[in-house]
């Protein structure tokens, strides 16, 4: 196929705002099993190492991870102001190498809760599909999450990109 | 409200502003030239009113505006404000998008599991 080149070198995320009702999607594809995207997932020793923006250490508080289990984390950064804490906590509703479904909310929106649903797809080539439907209560919550955490990131994003460019050896 | 919640809220006005079909196109019509409430009222199947309605939409959401004085009062794109809202979602997906580069790594380094062993540590 013509476009499995491009698609080698780097599959972008693709986001979507729904118009009809409060969510977020996200798309990407990765040149890894549904077995290896599933643990990344899954397996929280894995887990810290990626999910958090690279500024913030990941501890994970519980972490009971099958259908009807739940988890907290907590991301801790040194800000400005000293020692930064976020933690996260939310239930598995449903956990499956094809289908994982939890509820998400940040501690210090307590009553803001969303419903992410992640469906791991397996492409040709031992690539795999990632989608995740996040949906909220409001679209004004949808839309706080679409406009937060816009501190962090351009500049850790290009930083780890050289590193990423300098391994592949570009 | 800090700057970030007050973006919140006009990127929540721009996204429910968007949201209409009607006014998803009045957009697209604007963007290649200024109209008048009438012309932008002919191609749909709806009154004057209604459309005055979604240009009070738009219009509250900064997406367009209207000139006072002229005689025409032709609607105007305001397409920076249509982009700030473009911006944002691509500030969100740099994001996600730099998580995933860093999950591109983890599982570029994965040992393939042999499933009968089954023991991990």
């Amino acid at each position: 196929m013509s476009n499995t080149q491009a698609a080698m070198t780097h599959p972008q995320t693709v986001i979507t705002a729904d118009e009809e009702v409060p969510a977020i999607r996200i798309v990407r594809e990765f040149n890894a099993s549904r077995d290896k995207v599933y643990r990344a997932h899954t397996d929280p020793e894995i887990l810290v190492k990626w999910l958090g923006p690279r500024s913030v250490e990941m501890e994970v508080g519980f972490w009971d991870c099958r259908t009807g289990g739940s988890y907290r984390y907590l991301h801790h950064r040194d800000g400005d102001d000293g020692a930064e804490e976020y933690a996260f906590h939310g239930c598995f509703h449903e956990v499956r190498p094809d289908r994982l479904v939890q509820t998400f909310t940040y501690e210090g929106y307590p009553d803001g809760v969303s419903l992410e649903t992640m469906i791991l797809e397996e492409l040709d080539g031992g690539r795999t599909r990632l989608t995740i439907n996040s949906i909220v209560e409001s679209f004004e919550t949808r839309d706080m999450i679409l406009a937060s955490g816009m501190e962090t990131g351009v500049v850790e994003g290009y930083e780890q990109l050289d590193e990423l460019l300098v391994e592949a050896g570009a | 409200m800090s700057p970030q919640q007050a973006m919140a809220e006009q990127l929540s006005q721009v996204f429910a502003a968007l949201a209409d079909p009607i006014r998803r196109d009045i957009v697209a019509r604007l963007a290649v030239d200024d109209a008048t409430v009438t012309e932008l009222a002919e191609p749909y199947d709806v009154s004057l009113q209604a459309v005055s309605k979604h240009l009070k939409v738009l219009g509250e959401a900064g997406l367009v505006s209207r000139t006072r004085d002229a005689q025409r009062r032709p609607v105007h794109l305001e397409a920076e404000v249509f982009d700030l809202a473009t911006k944002w979602l691509e500030r969100y997906r740099r994001q996600a998008e730099e998580r995933y580069r860093r999950l591109d790594e983890i599982l570029a380094a994965m040992p393939d599991i042999d499933k009968e062993s089954g023991e991990e540590s």
